[in-house]
Parts: C-alpha cells; sequence; structure tokens
C-alpha cells in the first residue's frame, strides 16, 4: 500500500495549525510554565559580578557585548557543559569521529587502496557524517520474536555507558566530570556493565548469531576483565590512589610505564579484547556468525552501538594515558595568554575593546588538553594498527591467552610493582 | 510415520543443546551455497554442505549448440579460470575433429591457463583472508591480481571471460611486444607474491589458527576422492601436468609442490606455492615458444566428428577438471560430462568439520580450494 503524499497548501498549514493551537496553548501552560518555575526556585544560578543570574538577567546580557563572555564562562562551568561538551560525551564523540575518519584512511593507505574519496570534497571527510545520515534515515527493523523493550533499550544502554566511562577520564588539571576518589573502582564497574549490555540485547533479539556473538563476548570481556583489573593494581600499589587526577599528577616526573611495562602491554591486549578490536573481533567475526551480537540491529541503534564502541575506545585510550603515559603532563607548549588584552582591552585601530571574564581556558587546561589529545592519539594510532595486520584469533586460543598468559604476567607486574615498593624506589617515601 | 527432513528443514528440536545453523546461501561466511550446521556449543557436531543454488544446466546446453558455440558458455562457471576450463573441452573436441594444434599455439596456450591460474589463485587467496578476518589480505591480491588480469587483457580482449581457446589453437596471436611485457608484469608479480609470507603465511596468529585444523589424511584424501591442491597438501604427489602432460608441459621446466600435514594450513599454502611455478613456467615457455608461426588451424564451418567418446582433463586452480565429449556423427556434441576439482572436494566438509570450533569452519571450508559456481556447473 502505498501513501501519496498531498500537495503543501498554505491554507490547510494555517487551519491545521488552528485546530491544534488549543492543545498547544495548554500544553505549553501545563509544561512550560512549572519549567520556567523550576528554573527560577530550584537551581542553583550562578553568581556573576555580584548578581545571582536569573533567566530573565541571561536574556538580557545575551545582548550585552560586555556580560556575554563572562556568561559564556558561567556555562563552561555547569554541569551540563561538562557533561554533554566539552570533558564529557561531546568531545569524546568528536574525537571518535576523528578516529573513524583517521582509521579508514590509515587502512586504505596500509592496503593500497584510496579509502573514503568524494565526500567533503578533501580526502572525504564528510563520509562519517553522510553515513550518520544514512543510519538516521534507515528504516529500523526489529525481529518479531525479539524482547522489544530490551532490544530497545540496548543499545542506549551501550552508549550511555561509555559515555559515563568517558566522564570519568581527567583530560586536564581540574578538566573532569566526576573526578571522585575511587575513579578507578568506578571504571571497573563500568567496564563490568559492558558484558551485560551485550548479553541482553543479543538475548533479546531472539536470533541464532546475536546469541552466539552474545556468548562470545560475554566469555571474551569476562576473561579478559581479570587481566585487565590485575594489570592496574601495579600503579594502584605505587601511587596509593584510585584518583585518577591524582595518578597522573604522581606521575610529574616519570611516567609509570617506565617501570610497568609488563603491566602496560598486559592492559593494551586485555584492552584490545575488551573493545573487540581486531584480532579479538570475535563477537562480531562477519564470516562465521554475520555480524556477532550486532546482527539483529538495523537503522540508527546500529549507529548508537558503533558510536558506543567508538566512545569507548575513546575512553580506553584516554585510561592508558592516565594510566601509563602521564596523563596531561607535558612541558608547556601552549603560549600564554597575552595579560594586556585581560587588564586593557584589545585594541582594533580606533576601537578599544573592554572584554572581562577573558581568558576562556586556563593556559594549563589548554597545555594539558593537548598533550593528552596527543597521547591519547598515539594509543589509538597503535589500537588500530592490528586491524591491518593480524588476522582473527579463534575463541580457545583468546580464552587461553587470557588465562595463562595475561593473568600470569598481571601477577608478575604487581610483583614488580611491590618489588619496587618495599626496596624503597618508588612510592610514599621512595628515594626517587 | 513422519518422513524424515533433512537437517536444515527439521521443524522440531532434536536436542536442547544443539543448534543448526544455516550457513548461506545469503551469509558472509559461505558462497553461493549453503551448509546447514548443527553447532554445541562453539564445536561443531555435524555439517551438512548443500550446493546447487547457482546451477545452470551447463552439460545440458551443450547438447545444443555446436562445438564452437559451446565455448562461450562453457566457460561460464569459473569466470576467472575461464581458460583451464575450456582447455579440456579444446583438447577432446580437437581429439574428436582430428585437429593438429600448432606448435605456437601450444605454448600460448600454456601462458594464457598460467596466468588464468594465477588470477583465479588470487581471487581465492583474497577470500580467504578476508574470511579469517584479515582485510589487507583481500586487498593486496585483489590489487596484484590487475597485472596478470591486464596481461590477459592484452591478450585476449577481455578481462574475464577470455573465450580464448578454440578448437584448434587460440582465437588470436599474441600482440606485438608481448614478450616483454609479460616477463616484466610477471617478475614484479612474483615480487609482491613473496611479501604474502611476511603478513599472511608467517602470521603466528594465522598459523596457530589453521595449523592442525581439519587434518585430511593421505589415506583419506585419496578414498575421498581429492583432487588438486587438497591433494597434493596431504601429501600425494599427483598433478596432471606431471602425470599426463598434455600439450607441452613436458617441455617446461617446473615441480609439483607437496606439503605432508594436510591441515588447513597446508591447503592454503599449497596454492600459493604453485604460484611462483607457474611464473616460471610462464618464464620458460616465453623463452622456449617459437617466434612466430600460426596459432590456429582453420576449422570447417560446422564441423562434425565421428562416433567416438573422448575424455581429457588437465590440471585447473582446483585440481583435475575433466571433460567427457561423446560425439554421435553430428555438428553438436550428443553428451559433455564436466568433471570438476571443485566438487570432489566438497566431499570433504562433513569429515572435515566434525568435531571442529566453529571459528574453524571458515578456515577449513575455504581451504578445500572450492568454487560453489564451478561445483554447481
Amino acid at each position: 500500500m502505498s501513501v501519496i503524499a498531498p500537495k503543501f497548501r498554505l491554507g490547510y498549514f494555517i487551519k491545521a495549525l488552528l485546530d491544534n493551537i488549543f492543545w498547544a496553548v495548554v500544553l505549553l501552560t501545563l509544561a512550560g510554565i512549572p519549567a520556567i518555575m523550576i528554573l527560577l526556585f530550584y537551581i542553583d544560578l550562578p553568581i556573576i559580578d555580584g548578581q545571582i543570574l536569573t533567566p530573565f538577567l541571561a536574556f538580557t546580557w545575551m545582548t550585552h557585548p560586555e556580560m556575554s563572555v563572562p556568561l559564556v564562562k558561567a556555562f563552561m562551568q555547569t554541569d551540563f557543559f561538562r557533561i554533554a561538551a566539552f570533558p564529557g560525551f561531546g568531545f569524546g564523540a568528536l574525537l571518535a569521529a576523528g578516529v573513524i575518519f583517521v582509521e579508514r584512511k590509515m587502512l586504505a593507505k596500509l592496503q593500497l587502496r584510496v579509502g573514503p574519496f568524494y565526500c567533503g570534497k578533501v580526502e572525504g571527510i564528510l563520509q562519517l557524517m553522510s553515513d550518520g545520515i544514512k543510519l538516521l534515515t534507515k528504516e529500523i527493523i526489529i525481529p518479531a520474536k525479539a524482547d522489544k523493550p530490551i532490544f530497545w533499550v540496548a543499545p542506549l544502554l551501550f552508549v550511555g555507558t561509555a559515555a559515563a566511562f568517558v566522564s570519568l577520564i581527567p583530560v586536564a588539571p581540574k578538566t573532569v566530570v566526576a573526578d571522585i576518589d575511587v575513579g578507578l573502582l568506578a571504571v571497573f564497574a563500568i567496564i563490568g556493565f559492558f558484558p551485560i549490555i551485550t548479553v541482553l540485547s543479543s538475548w533479546s533479539a531472539n536470533s541464532k548469531y546475536p546469541f552466539i556473538g552474545g556468548i562470545r563476548a560475554l566469555h571474551q570481556m569476562i576473561s579478559f576483565e581479570i587481566p585487565l583489573i590485575l594489570s592496574l593494581l601495579g600503579v594502584v600499589i605505587l601511587t596509593g590512589t584510585l584518583n585518577l587526577s591524582e595518578i597522573v599528577e604522581s606521575q610529574a616526573t616519570y611516567w609509570w610505564i617506565a617501570f610497568l611495562p609488563v603491566g602496560a602491554i598486559v592492559f593494551f591486549i586485555a584492552m584490545l579484547a575488551e573493545l573487540e578490536r581486531i584480532p579479538f573481533d570475535l563477537p562480531e567475526a562477519e564470516s562465521e556468525i554475520v555480524a556477532g551480537w550486532l546482527t539483529e540491529f538495523s537503522g540508527m541503534m546500529y549507529g548508537l552501538v558503533q558510536l558506543g564502541s567508538y566512545l569507548k575506545l575513546y575512553a580506553f585510550a584516554g585510561l592508558f594515558v592516565v594510566l601509563f603515559l602521564g596523563g596531561w603532563q607535558g612541558p608547556m607548549v601552549w603560549p600564554p595568554f597575552p595579560e594586556e588584552i585581560v587588564t586593557e582591552g584589545i585594541t582594533m585601530g580606533p576601537v578599544t575593546a573592554q572584554i572581562p571574564g577573558l581568558p576562556l581556558f586556563s593556559q594549563e587546561m589548554l597545555n594539558g588538553t593537548l598533550w593528552f589529545i596527543l597521547k591519547t592519539a598515539a594509543v589509538i594510532f597503535f589500537i588500530l594498527l592490528p586491524r591491518g595486520v593480524f588476522p582473527r584469533i579463534r575463541i580457545d586460543l583468546l580464552l587461553h591467552v587470557g588465562w595463562y598468559r595475561l593473568i600470569g604476567l598481571s601477577f608478575v607486574n604487581i610483583f614488580i610493582a611491590l618489588g619496587l615498593l618495599y626496596a624503597g624506589v618508588l612510592g610514599p617515601e621512595g628515594i626517587l | 510415520m513422519t518422513t524424515q527432513l533433512p537437517p536444515g528443514l527439521q521443524l522440531e528440536k532434536v536436542d536442547e543443546r544443539i543448534m543448526t545453523l544455516n550457513v548461506g546461501p545469503q551469509h558472509p561466511g559461505s558462497g553461493h551455497m549453503r551448509l546447514i550446521v548443527q553447532v554445541d556449543g562453539d564445536y561443531i557436531v555435524a555439517c551438512d554442505p548443500d550446493p546447487g543454488y547457482v546451477h545452470r544446466g551447463e552439460e545440458k546446453m551443450c547438447e545444443y549448440r555446436n562445438y564452437i558455440t559451446n565455448i562461450p558458455h562453457l566457460e561460464r562457471p569459473v569466470i576467472h579460470d575461464s581458460c583451464n576450463i575450456l582447455y579440456p573441452y579444446c583438447l577432446a573436441v580437437e581429439e574428436i575433429l582430428g585437429l593438429e594444434v600448432p606448435e605456437r599455439a601450444k605454448y600460448v596456450r600454456v601462458i594464457a591457463s598460467e596466468l588464468n591460474r594465477c588470477v583465479y589463485t588470487m581471487y581465492w587467496l583474497a577470500i580467504y583472508g578476508i574470511f579469517l578476518g584479515h582485510s589487507t589480505m583481500f586487498m593486496w591480491p585483489m590489487g596484484d591480481r590487475e597485472l596478470l588480469i591486464d596481461l590477459l587483457e592484452k591478450i585476449t580482449g577481455a578481462r574475464v571471460t577470455h573465450a580464448y581457446f578454440v578448437p584448434g589453437g587460440v582465437r588470436n596471436d599474441l600482440p606485438a611486444n608481448f614478450e616483454d611485457v609479460c616477463l616484466r608484469q610477471v617478475n614484479y608479480f612474483e615480487k609482491r607474491i613473496k611479501e604474502y609470507a611476511d603478513i599472511f603465511y608467517d602470521n603466528p596468529i594465522l598459523i596457530s589458527r589453521t595449523e592442525n585444523t581439519g587434518i585430511l589424511s593421505r589415506q583419506d584424501a585419496i578414498r575421498l576422492g581429492t583432487t588438486g591442491s587438497v591433494l597434493r597438501a596431504s601429501g600425494v604427489d599427483f598433478d596432471i601436468r606431471k602425470k599426463e602432460p598434455y600439450d607441452v608441459y613436458e617441455n617446461l621446466d617446473f615441480q609439483t609442490n607437496v606439503l605432508q600435514s594436510g591441515d588447513s594450513y597446508a591447503r592454503s599454502k599449497i596454492p600459493w606455492l604453485d604460484m611462483f611455478e607457474s611464473c616460471r613456467i610462464i618464464r620458460d615457455a616465453l623463452r622456449k615458444m617459437p617466434k612466430s608461426g600460426s596459432v590456429r588451424v582453420k576449422l570447417k564451418p560446422n564441423p562434425k566428428g565421428g562416433d567416438v567418446e573422448v575424455y581429457r582433463r588437465v590440471e585447473s586452480g582446483r585440481g583435475a577438471l575433466g571433460m567427457h565429449v561423446i560425439s554421435k556423427s553430428k555438428p553438436e556434441p550428443y553428451r559433455v560430462k564436466i568433471s570438476v576439482g571443485s566438487f570432489r572436494n566438497l566431499i570433504c566438509i562433513p569429515y572435515l568439520l566434525r568435531g571442529e570450533k566453529l571459528g574453524n569452519m571458515p578456515a577449513v571450508y575455504w581451504s578445500l580450494n572450492y568454487w560453489p559456481v564451478e561445483a554447481d556447473r
């Protein structure tokens, strides 16, 4: 049955609006006024220049050039901005998009191909965007026998968990969404969620290939979680803290990879397995089980799972940088912000603009972010590289590597850390 | 009493633990065929290959066309190896019609068929790479294959379906200056395929995946009637180019590669080693080939044979490829029976996959050097 869309006519449009205006007014009154009330009375509003920011004041200040910069600065310190934009989801998603582009082009160069080329004029830089639009406009097909609520919610949960993981990674000094004392423990807890989501989504699809893929993912993730966690204990022993920011600060003079290379290697391999990257992409092995636990996802559900997995990739690379490569630590390369702009304003010919509130970011933060991105990009490069070099590993070999080799090596790493601690070389009272 | 349905069509569950997977025909890990796989967890309990999705009735079609018009459709089963599938047909028809092939044409045929064998093997190797999850191994052979396709295009004018062999020689002579171009391309090609050892054959993960999987013993290989690379990987030195030399293979300098282990790794390595021999054969043939002369004998418009039966076979990319042509004094053959290596190697699948892990399925299945379209004919 096909439906022919009626022609657009302005009269019909206005009539439709008038028909619905009653309901629009009712909804606005019932939902809009309480929302404004909540905003006015219940939310802690920032104090700028001795004045409490109210929504009314905010509208006034937006048109006021001298107050707009403090307003933006205040917005950037809100939790919403932290979670959605800068150290949180948006930053991670942006880096993930970059990762996808780099992965495609790098793999293409490795395989003597061109890669994405046409979309976006310059080396196919907009290919990801067009893929996203394609996924958005595709129909979402759900298997008839699927357990629909769980099947629907699984991709969202996956992205949400990955975003929660991203929120724990400190990008720069005091630039982290959740700076908690048990940061590393929270990371382990979040990693523990991924197999549950995978199994739930694959089981709820009620289909054979997703089920096999989900079971494989469960085996793989659980057996590699143990070496993953054990390999990080060395760092915890030496620093004596679980707070990720403090772990970064402890690496001001030397990085932990210099003392714990075994732990770094074990963590890297376990990370590849947790991320389901080649050579550990068994849960998505296409020649065996179609697309594994992603088989029944279609349209934007698949897109969300992909977004989640790339966010996870960024978060794991960031965790590696934080724990072993010194996080944001690095020489100051960002130029210091000129003092006279803050004190005297910007002079452009005859006009001098006084802009209070500048700079938006401190020099330390920009420098730290720069180093963090550079180090993360380097780690991500090494995560992407095996895809062009290795075939897929088999499940028994994978479990053998996980249970026999990596767990043993991570214990070796713990003993190295303990030896360094008791020899008095490192640690709280160490000579270094 | 209910009739016993094939395993893929069973509605009731045989066992709670056993799950039946229909791998194919619309599955990234199958060709144009179906593998009905019963798995217990990650272990394969039984595997039943179900070919026949691309059956074209080539043998029946042969009975309605004369000896010349049979050529273009007979190469369709393996368009990548079209010279080799036409080779036994041309040899058989030449014997029926009593044609004497010129010496130069014999060398040209050898060159074309060896080039075509390499083209096929590269395609096969590319798919073997992607079956094991190695995307670089998919792209590299697909790119390097173009070198030889260019050569074949220079000779025949077409990239894949050449229709180059005709009873009594080849369709046209080699182009001018072909020898130099061919030598250059083949030398570069040989240099390229040497690099596959680094990325693929010496790769520790590949070795750990394919070694000691799907072992076909020497006795089983002979008993099941396998041919070609599968047979040679099991330690049987059988190559029709050596055992029953046709055209000028007896004059050429090459050797057959035999490995003893009979596992997937050996089966995947034999075609790659054979490509080096193909390069040797091409170079040798270019050197020994008469520099001028006819490449084709003139045929009557609608040639007719006597009451004879001829069976000729050649070594194709997938093993022995035989054609049994029966002539009943008519312009059309009375019957053409095509015996292909693919189908004979397919028989091993239930024996090799039983008890293997599901992850080994693509590695074992595609190592059998199997081309689904050819098996269906």
